[in-house]
């Protein structure tokens, strides 16, 4: 079974870490690893590639839909199994996906990072992904992305939520 | 050996990537109880760095550094597909996207980025305001107030029959058809091209 919460307090970030037991080192390794295995998918699918956002937003090529489309089904089924199967983290816990709420940002943030991601060709994966490939002007995308991150975090309780 | 090399070094179609990056979710889920969310280390990095005071970076970031880990694997793993097994042949974009493109001033098709912006000499131009001053802006401001990114929300949220994360990807989506349809032509030919 997952466990479903309800809304947490704001203090507790996205996509948090459900983990009872924190992990120390050598243990964190092993989320690097899958990151690179990520980044080395995001570039050999030219998920990072600028032009590909571009073919994607001008509805010009199928690529981009099936990678996307494909993962999400991957990632329903891979859930109804842990899901149906009652199947454990390694360290024998509970498998928790926390709620998503409604809130208004889902509409206005989310229109605001598609306006960004059509001009820099990149959500925040590939930033990383595209710096890696030595496009390594993206860096300085990277610090106005987390600068916005910042802007937003001070000013979050003045917009409509 | 090379002959596995050559293969891998072709581009890899969507059916084979878009599985892997959604086998990213079970996996995550299964080896630490972590939920699958890029754009959460932009925030990490605020809580870390300049927290501020503000209670919205006021949370226990420690117990997060997976994600740092994460995302220099992603750097790390762009490094590697980059400088050893990179495809030698130009990237194959639509015909028409060319042409829409060549016809906004883009002139360069070769490599995955359009070199004539991303380029550090264009960093102190009205080309480097708008594709990384802005767009990055844009990017890490409205990731977070939609509470997460194309990772978080489209693959994560719907992955996990999330209704809010549909609507977020719906509002993703608008958001670049508006910006590629309606303000990229203009904003391209203000800043020069």
């Amino acid at each position: 079974m997952i466990t479903v919460e309800k809304e947490r307090p704001v203090e507790v970030c996205d996509a948090p870490n459900s983990q009872e037991n924190l992990e120390k080192g050598l243990s964190l390794l092993k989320y690097m690893i899958i990151g690179v295995l990520f980044g080395i998918v995001f570039v050999k699918a030219e998920i990072i590639s600028w032009f590909r956002i571009q073919e994607m937003f001008r509805l010009q090529s199928f690529h981009m839909y099936g990678v996307i489309g494909s993962a999400i089904i991957t990632g329903i089924i891979s859930i109804q199994i842990i899901k149906r199967f009652g199947i454990k983290t390694i360290s024998g816990e509970k498998v928790n996906i926390p709620n998503k709420e409604f809130r208004k940002g889902q509409i206005i943030g989310g229109f605001i990072f598609g306006l960004g991601w059509a001009i820099t060709g990149a959500c925040p994966g590939p930033l990383f992904a595209q710096i890696g490939s030595g496009f390594t002007v993206v860096f300085v995308t990277l610090l106005s992305a987390i600068a916005g991150t910042w802007v937003y975090g001070r000013f979050s309780h003045k917009m409509p939520n | 050996m090379n002959q596995f090399i050559d293969w891998i070094s072709q581009p890899w179609p969507w059916y084979v990537a878009g599985p892997l990056i959604g086998l990213t979710v079970p996996t995550l889920l299964l080896i630490g109880n972590k939920t699958f969310g890029i754009s959460s280390s932009l925030r990490h990095v605020c809580a870390i760095c300049v927290p501020a005071g503000i209670p919205f970076f006021k949370y226990n970031w420690r117990k997060e550094m997976w994600n740092l880990l994460f995302v220099l694997g992603v750097l790390v793993g762009g490094f590697i597909a980059t400088n050893f097994i990179s495809n030698p042949n130009d990237i194959v974009i639509a015909e028409q996207t060319k042409a829409d493109l060549s016809a906004i001033g883009i002139t360069s098709f070769s490599g995955l980025m359009p070199t004539e912006i991303f380029d550090w000499n264009n960093l102190f131009t009205a080309k480097g305001l708008l594709f990384f001053v802005f767009g990055g802006f844009l990017v890490g401001f409205g990731t977070r107030y939609a509470g997460g990114c194309t990772s978080g929300h489209a693959i994560m949220g719907i992955s996990s029959l999330q209704w809010p994360s549909l609507l977020a990807t719906i509002f993703f989506m608008i958001g670049g058809f508006v910006m590629t349809h309606l303000l990229m032509g203009p904003l391209m030919s203000w800043v020069g091209f």
